[in-house]
């Protein structure tokens, strides 16, 4: 079952390859802001989803989110830089820093260990950007600067573009190194988990070795993501290391579908989307809109939004499983 | 001229449950080639004794040496590493994948690139000889079905091929007929003799049936109250009655 996209696949992908590209031309500013938030969230998304193919659930990747949003926030406010090509490896290595730290021994759990380790590792640095609040501004969050690319400050009105392009083109280079990942050893071996971790061990492969460098990967893609997230909300606050982030990534994951690349992207799109437009239409009752979604939707689709495409895309003939199992 | 090292040797080996005594004092030695099968009723310590071997417990004292190098300690995964590799009584394979990606799995964990990231899993090498593989054990045809449709005997061999693609010094084996058909068990254990012959691998393997044991390995070892009771040449070994009695508790 090597993995090849369909015709249709390619299609689709060209499709909304162009579509992502010319949204700035025909979308309002406040869905641009929107998409732009999306895609960075998805690239967290796809951190979290990355454990729930080996069967591990994380509460608590937003722990790295907020790392990478916070390594925004201290370099402007510390050292005055906003430079995007210095910021993004700069969250992306302390995102992944962290998770080499904690992966040590979070690696060495499974199950529900996992999961409730993660959210009480993030819940410690909660509470260290809310009670060290002469360092991190406490509740009052960090601002962080205009962002400028390599030393160009975008005019005014083209900022919010100029967001959404580079975050489009670190989730496009995020989604080709995740595809890399699940086609190599390493990404078979982490499906695999989800099978057989006696198997692995009598291969003379280690388990806790996948684990680790898996966690290390989610920790630099959930650090660019809080970067991204900082370029576009301008503003930061402990909130985004906070457990309801952590359960947001998952909520989102299991919307779109973990099993595959593309259904993070769009359980992200659909997430912000039905969140915009619940919150206006549904004030008080815009968790109660979402919490029917999902339950409808591991009620009658678990594989989430993009298994719905998936059948609805083969009725027509046009066949997304190369995307799907890649 | 000195004596062949032998590929496993057992001194002293003891373990213990509570008060059930598992294995005891098992001083065994495998030599190159040989195909050597293992009987013993259920409880008398068959599958404890390769538990031990593969490092999946940890003995109470006594040595293994696993050609000349000690691995009492050692984890599995370690085990493996020094050329021992074995197969389960439920096959144990990854049921998400295809049949040719167990294989692959296996040949990237043996090239040591178990946490390589970046270059594929199908490469031109590994797909070759992970199809090489499959044809040696009749499952060429499966390579691309997922491992759910493989039939039970199917699934039996292709553990046993997870094993091999390791290239191992010594296979074990635990029950490889377990679960196979009457009519399938002795397609199944021609298959395994075939291939083992072919490619000289020493090997354990632990059976229930005393007519598969007869008739495909060399020499057998008789377990009971964890304990080898009798070592030597199967035919004169099972026609002993006092050994018969220890398999199936009656002459």
């Amino acid at each position: 079952m090597e993995q090849r996209l369909s015709r249709g696949s390619v299609a689709a992908i060209a499709g909304a390859s162009v579509l992502f590209a010319a949204a700035p031309f025909f979308a309002a500013s406040w869905i641009l802001f929107i998409l732009t938030l999306a895609l960075a969230k998805f690239i967290a998304v796809l951190a979290v989803a990355l454990f729930l193919r080996a069967g591990l659930v994380s509460f608590g990747h937003a722990l790295f989110y907020a790392v990478g949003a916070y390594s925004v926030g201290f370099a402007y406010k510390w050292l005055g830089l906003r430079e995007v090509l210095l910021l993004v490896p700069l969250g992306v290595c302390l995102g992944a820093g962290a998770a080499a730290i904690i992966g040590l021994f979070i690696a060495r759990y499974r199950g529900v260990f996992f999961a409730m380790l993660n959210l009480a590792v993030s819940m410690i640095l909660y509470a260290i950007l809310l009670k060290f609040y002469w360092v991190t501004g406490g509740t009052d969050g960090l601002g962080v600067g205009t962002p400028t690319l390599l030393g160009y400050l975008p005019p005014r009105a083209m900022l919010r573009m100029s967001y959404y392009y580079v975050t489009l083109a670190m989730a496009g280079a995020v989604i080709y190194a995740v595809y890399r990942f699940l086609a190599s050893p390493l990404g078979f071996f982490l499906k695999a988990l989800a099978d057989n971790e006696i198997r692995i061990e009598y291969s003379g492969a280690s388990a806790r070795r996948v684990i680790y460098a898996t966690y290390v990967l989610s920790g630099a893609l959930g650090g660019l993501a809080g970067v991204l997230a900082a370029f576009t909300v301008g503003h930061i606050v402990p909130e985004y290391a906070f457990w309801i982030q952590s359960g947001e990534f998952v909520f989102i994951a299991l919307l779109g579908g973990y099993a595959s690349v593309p259904g993070p992207l769009l359980g992200a799109i659909a997430f912000e989307f039905i969140r915009t437009y619940a919150s206006k239409y549904a004030p008080y009752a815009w968790q109660m809109t979402l919490g029917t979604i999902m339950l409808l939707i591991i009620l009658f689709q678990p594989g989430g939004l993009w298994a719905i495409y998936e059948a609805v895309a083969s009725r027509f003939g046009r066949g997304g499983e190369g995307v799907e199992r890649a | 001229m000195p004596e062949a090292m032998p590929i496993l040797e057992t001194i002293e080996l003891s373990k213990s449950f509570g008060m059930v005594r598992a294995a005891h004092a098992i001083n065994v030695q495998i030599l190159q080639g040989e195909l050597v099968g293992i009987v013993g009723a259920n409880g008398s310590g068959k599958t404890t004794f390769l538990n031990l071997i593969t490092g999946y417990l940890r003995p109470d004292r006594g040595r293994i040496l696993i050609m000349g190098r000690e691995s009492v300690g050692l984890p599995p995964r370690l085990v493996t590493k020094l050329g021992l590799a074995r197969s389960f009584q439920v096959p144990q394979l990854y049921i998400g994948l295809s049949v040719l990606e167990n294989v692959l799995l296996s040949l990237a964990a043996q090239a040591g690139k178990g946490i390589e990231c970046w270059k594929p899993l199908y490469r031109r090498l590994w797909v070759d000889k992970g199809l090489e593989v499959l044809e040696r054990f009749g499952l060429k045809p499966y390579a691309h079905r997922a491992v759910a449709e493989l039939p039970e005997g199917g699934r039996k061999l292709l553990d046993v091929a997870l094993s091999f693609a390791l290239n191992p010094t010594l296979l074990l084996m635990d029950e490889p007929t377990s679960g196979v058909s009457i009519e399938d068990k002795f397609e199944v254990m021609d298959t395994l003799a075939e291939v083992l012959r072919q490619s000289h691998i020493t090997t354990i393997f632990v059976e229930h049936d005393m007519e598969v044991v007869e008739r495909y390995s060399q020499r057998v070892l008789v377990f009971d109250s964890g304990e080898v009771v009798a070592d030597g040449e199967p035919a004169s070994v099972l026609a002993n009655p006092e050994v018969r009695k220890a398999i199936l508790g009656r002459e």
